[in-house]
């Protein structure tokens, strides 16, 4: 296996679907993002957004769930290319993040990782850095989230 | 409602370009780093001390994940709970600096970058802010630049007979 089948360079990966549940939505938020449309129906029914719905970060965070688990189901593949089998390192951030709908309680969101390409860092040598497109869409086929993002893998 | 800018301390009007507002100390102890990464991002690195050591983040480092929701939770408790916040369209960039590892504290601050109008929904304004958070060592960790929509407190209405 190359490195870039590996890496299922060019596949969009679908990584998995998770439902929004109104009382997951509102621990998450209690904890991290206790704004009265993320924890109350009632105010939820004020603001803009016209009814409970997940924090923006509640759905980035799932995609990060969903894509180790992808990652952790292919753990076992074999590999035959050149040098130890990569791992997977941190990334140094993403950009573009959109939510261009609300994740509303009950829905289910599917989640997807396409890697696009890598490079040797200059200032790590041993490590090249994946570039990735991650999407999310609800049920009705929305785009709930999308972002560019990076991620270091140690491959030779 | 209670979103309603008259109970608010904070309007779109408040957030003039300049204006920044402080955010933490904020202590991350490994437990949370642990239960988050459990629960959103199960890499060793993130779950546990000796995993995180040999890794290249040098220590039980946060889920960059985890650092963007405590950075949420700062803001919500400077000023956003409090202002008459609609929630944001999305990041344009975020950029996990340095690793935040089990011990350290966080602080930082958001400032205005510019304001306007919402040209469809003249209830709103859009604010532009950069944020950045540091350690305790005064090292830049965390850096992001976003949009946010607030409620305005002056909305030209119909006057009523």
């Amino acid at each position: 296996m190359t490195l870039d089948a590996f890496l299922r360079l060019g596949e969009t990966v679908t990584l998995g679907t998770h439902p929004f549940e109104a009382d997951e939505i509102k621990a998450f938020a209690r904890l991290y993002d206790p704004q009265p449309f993320h924890v109350d129906e009632a105010q939820a029914a004020q603001s803009l957004f016209g009814k409970l719905c997940a924090s923006g970060w509640h759905t980035a965070a799932m995609w990060m769930k969903l894509n180790v688990s992808d990652l952790e189901r292919h753990a076992d593949r074999p590999w035959e290319g050149a040098g130890p089998r990569p791992e997977w390192g941190p990334s140094p951030g993403f950009q573009k993040l959109r939510w261009p709908k609300p994740v509303y309680a009950g829905e289910s969101v599917t989640f997807t990782r396409t890697a696009l390409n890598h490079r040797r860092t200059a200032t790590r040598p041993g490590w090249r850095m994946l570039q990735l497109r991650c999407g999310a869409t609800d049920s009705s086929g929305d785009t709930v989230l999308d972002f560019e993002s990076a991620v270091m893998v140690k491959a030779a | 409602m209670t979103d309603a800018p008259a109970l608010k301390r904070y309007a779109f009007e408040d957030f003039l370009p300049g204006v920044s507002f402080a955010l933490g100390p904020k202590l991350v102890t490994a437990e949370e780093i642990v239960a988050f990464a459990r629960e959103f991002d199960p890499q060793p690195f993130h779950l546990d001390e000796a995993a995180g050591r040999e890794s290249i983040l040098g220590g039980l480092a946060a889920s960059g994940w985890h650092v963007c929701a405590m950075f949420m939770r700062m803001m919500c408790d400077s000023y956003l709970l409090d202002a008459t916040s609609q929630g944001a369209p999305g990041i344009e960039e975020a950029r996990w600096k340095r690793p935040v590892l089990a011990g350290d504290t966080l602080s930082g601050k958001s400032t205005v970058q510019s304001a306007r109008a919402s040209n469809s929904r003249p209830e709103i304004g859009i604010v532009s802010f950069r944020h950045e958070l540091f350690n305790q060592r005064g090292e830049s960790v965390f850096e992001l630049e976003n949009a946010a929509m607030f409620r305005r407190r002056l909305v030209l209405v119909e006057a009523k007979p």
